[in-house]
């Protein structure tokens, strides 16, 4: 029986490695063919085809004049986690008329980011401004600044801005000095005080359908964590490249989050997809702490009109946890 | 016997009494005590202090900070004493540039105990951006380590010469290490000339590094958005703060390196009296930048502000605020201000209270308004809003201080506190380049 196994393995693994062989030279010489193919019609070809240019006119052009146009750059080959996605700029919108303290969104983010800290990423305040005016509820992420006073002190550039408009940080080369977090006006960092004992690292390659253990990469921020090292919200980079929406913004039963590309005017919370100018300039839009001259990348919509009652999110509410510990 | 060997005998470093091996192994001891709880810090990760997300620097931060201020005692002294040439303070320099070195060398290594990840050190290097204002101190911390070190070290080359001599006999291995390090001095006229415009360069560069090391320490703070921070006067207000805690340092060390080892005739009261007006002069300063930073922000304070001022004023903070003012600076000003304030005795209790008072003051400059951010501290356990240290900090940040007053001992041990050949100048028996050369 097992003689028999090694026998058929082999095999197997004989002819596979014959197969390959010929196929690969096989794939050789077709290119090589194609190519001469091609430059051969280049020559020959008296052919027209039609083409239709930018305004609409339809025009015939030699065929042997058609050149396909090359990208100047291929960002499948070249993405940089450092530069982010080209041509983008993430916003959010939060839209506090919304929000009833649901917290659906804080525990997407900490299962999604596996968070096993005691201060999670995404946190919602109970604000009120004074005693005369009425309280409501603020969910609060990193505000991706585009003039981001985290970035601005890190003696070595472990935390950066991306052309994307995301604050990344690299927990690889992160010295662990703190000074982001002071840094911060909305007070969003997290530390990793002691070793984060995500169990669940070991099996994350398996949750991204990859086989081995991951490595930290400033686009899975929190995944894994690393001692002495310094996270915070990402804005989910590993989801836009899906082409889906935020963990927060897809959790959120009362649609309060939206995300969009200030490029293209537009956001959308899962529902409705708005243009972002309009939004802001209806609702009256506007930044935390705008004053200081951070430029978040995160907008607020005022809570008036409000839909809900702040009462309501106060069954939810919990002055001394954002994480949920497993019992 | 002479009297000039009556001067070096004085003035030669003397082997520890009893008093002294005691008082250097139970340093020691409390290093070692310091150094596994850093090790077990490594191991666990920074759990084992008490800070958090919020409350995210602690007294290591404000631990570093009271080392760089207690380092400007040395560009102080030479500032002001060396260029204008007040011959009063041949015995104090030395004492001085001994705590400048030993200050700096250790905010060195309080600042790296604070790194969470110090294997990454490196990094700094490597990586280094010009904009943040640790890489500045990257660079200010070393450049003034080493010119701490060169002027101490470049005065000394007299007198380790006549040292040479002097234990030839009696300790020939003291003898040998005094030589090598003296470097061949003959005290021959180019040599003297050499020194002197090596020296005079060395005193004129700490000034400025002096200062620009104290203003990017404040910068540190108010480079940042925070309230409390995030003022204009830090830069003054931490050099006049250095001002005092530097010469509080320096009158207290003075007594009790006259007092070990019987200098009465050399640290005379005069000296006393002297640097205690020089201290009164530095509280004035810092009083005035004081009422810049938190009395005239009452009349203005945005309301988070406000909040701030009240938690030290009047809040959580209160007893601590008022110990680092009153005892640390008020008292003192008081007390100095009476000819009796100026004694010995008196300096030594004043120096005491103003280095204790601006210790607990730097922990008050950095551990309030950690603790009060923009937004509401939420969502962290109840814990997480107040800081008080851990053991672990604690033993470690004794410790350093520890280390310090050892590094201090030992130069005290092993090299001439006062500078022989200066004295012996000063005091006519300056026959002195024939003695060493003969
Ligand atoms: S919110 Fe804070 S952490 Fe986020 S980009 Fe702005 S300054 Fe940096
Ligand atoms: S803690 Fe890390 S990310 Fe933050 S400033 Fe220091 S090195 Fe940069």
């Amino acid at each position: 029986m097992e003689e028999n196994n090694k026998k058929t393995r082999r095999k197997f693994l004989d002819k596979g490695l014959k197969l390959g062989l010929v196929s690969a030279i096989g794939g050789i010489g077709l290119a090589k063919l194609s190519s001469k193919l091609s430059a051969n019609t280049k020559k020959e070809s008296t052919e027209t085809i039609e083409l239709m240019t930018t305004d609409g006119t339809l025009i015939k052009v030699d065929s042997s004049e058609v050149v396909e146009v090359e990208h100047s750059q291929d960002h499948e080959v070249k993405y940089n986690v450092r530069e982010g996605m080209p041509n983008r700029k993430f916003v959010m919108v939060i839209d506090l008329a919304k929000c009833k303290n649901a917290l659906k969104c804080v525990s997407a983010c900490n299962k999604h980011h596996y968070i096993t800290g005691e201060n999670a990423w995404l946190k919602v305040h109970k604000m009120q401004e004074s005693k005369d005016t009425a309280p409501y509820w603020m969910p609060r992420t990193c505000m991706h600044c585009d003039q981001p006073a985290c970035v601005t002190v890190c003696p070595v550039d472990a935390t950066f801005k991306r052309r994307d408009g995301l604050v990344l940080i690299d927990n690889e080369r992160c010295i662990g000095c703190r000074f982001c977090m002071a840094a911060c006006p909305y007070s969003i960092r997290v530390f990793n005080w002691s070793e984060p004992g995500q169990e669940i690292t070991l099996n994350m390659g398996h949750v991204m359908g990859i086989e081995e253990p991951m490595k930290p990469s400033p686009e899975y921020a929190g995944r894994p964590s690393l001692k002495g090292t310094v996270d915070k919200c990402d804005f989910c980079p590993h989801t836009i490249q899906n082409n889906e929406l935020p963990h927060c913004v897809t959790a959120c039963p009362n649609g309060v989050f939206y995300f969009g590309d200030k490029y293209e005017d537009t956001v959308t919370n899962g529902e409705e997809t708005l243009r972002l100018g309009q939004l802001l300039e209806d609702k009256a839009g506007y930044r935390l702490l705008e004053e200081l001259g951070t430029a978040p990348s995160v907008y607020y919509l005022p809570p008036v009109d409000r839909l809900v009652d702040f009462e309501d999110g106060l069954e939810n509410y919990k002055e001394f946890e954002s994480v949920e510990k497993p019992e | 016997m002479d009297s000039y060997n009556k001067l070096i005998n004085d003035l030669a470093p003397r082997k520890f009494g009893k008093r002294g091996t005691i008082w250097t192994t139970f340093l020691i001891i409390i290093i070692i005590i310091g150094l596994i709880a850093y090790i077990d810090q490594i191991i666990k990760g920074q759990v084992v202090t008490n800070m958090r997300d919020y409350a995210l620097w602690g007294i290591y931060i404000s631990n570093f900070v009271f080392f760089i201020a207690i380092s400007f005692v040395g560009s102080v002294t030479v500032a002001v004493l060396r260029l204008t040439n007040n011959s009063w303070r041949t015995p104090l320099v030395r004492i001085a540039e001994i705590i400048s070195l030993a200050a700096i060398d250790m905010a060195g290594i309080t600042i790296m105990i604070d790194m969470a990840r110090p294997d990454r050190l490196l990094n700094l290097f490597i990586h280094a951006r010009l904009q943040s204002p640790i890489t500045w101190d990257v660079i200010i911390v070393p450049t003034s380590i080493v010119l701490s070190f060169l002027l101490l070290y470049f005065p000394l080359l007299p007198d380790l010469a006549i040292l040479k001599k002097h234990f030839k006999k009696t300790k020939p291995t003291f003898s040998k290490w005094y030589g090598k390090l003296a470097l061949n001095w003959t005290g021959s006229k180019a040599q003297k000339a050499l020194q002197e415009k090596s020296i005079r360069i060395i005193a004129i560069l700490i000034i400025p590094v002096g200062i620009i090391l104290q203003t990017i320490d404040a910068w540190l703070f108010s480079t940042t958005y925070r309230i409390g921070w995030d003022s204009t006067n830090m830069g003054a207000y931490f050099i006049s703060g250095a001002f005092v805690a530097g010469i509080g340092a320096l009158v207290t060390l003075m007594y009790v390196i006259r007092r070990v080892r019987r200098l009465e005739n050399y640290i005379t009261d005069y000296h006393f009296d002297k640097m205690g007006k020089f201290l009164g002069l530095a509280c004035l300063t810092y009083l005035y930048f004081n009422i810049n930073e938190y009395l005239i922000p009452i009349f203005t304070a945005p309301v988070e502000e406000d909040i701030h001022l009240d938690s030290l004023v009047s809040g959580e903070y209160a007893p601590l605020f008022w110990f680092a003012q009153i005892v640390g600076l008020l008292l003192p000003l008081l007390i100095l201000l009476f000819n009796k304030g100026r004694k010995p005795g008196a300096m030594f209790i004043i120096g005491l209270m103003v280095v204790i008072g601006s210790w607990w003051k730097r922990f008050i400059i950095v551990t309030p308004t950690l603790l009060h951010p923009f937004l509401p501290i939420e969502g962290v356990p109840e814990s997480w809003h107040h800081y008080f240290p851990s053991m672990h900090e604690w033993l470690i940040t004794v410790a350093t201080l520890a280390m310090a007053l050892l590094i201090i001992t030992l130069f005290v041990r092993y090299l001439p506190v006062i500078p022989i050949q200066r004295t012996a100048e000063e005091q006519g028996l300056s026959k002195t380049s024939k003695i060493v050369e003969s």
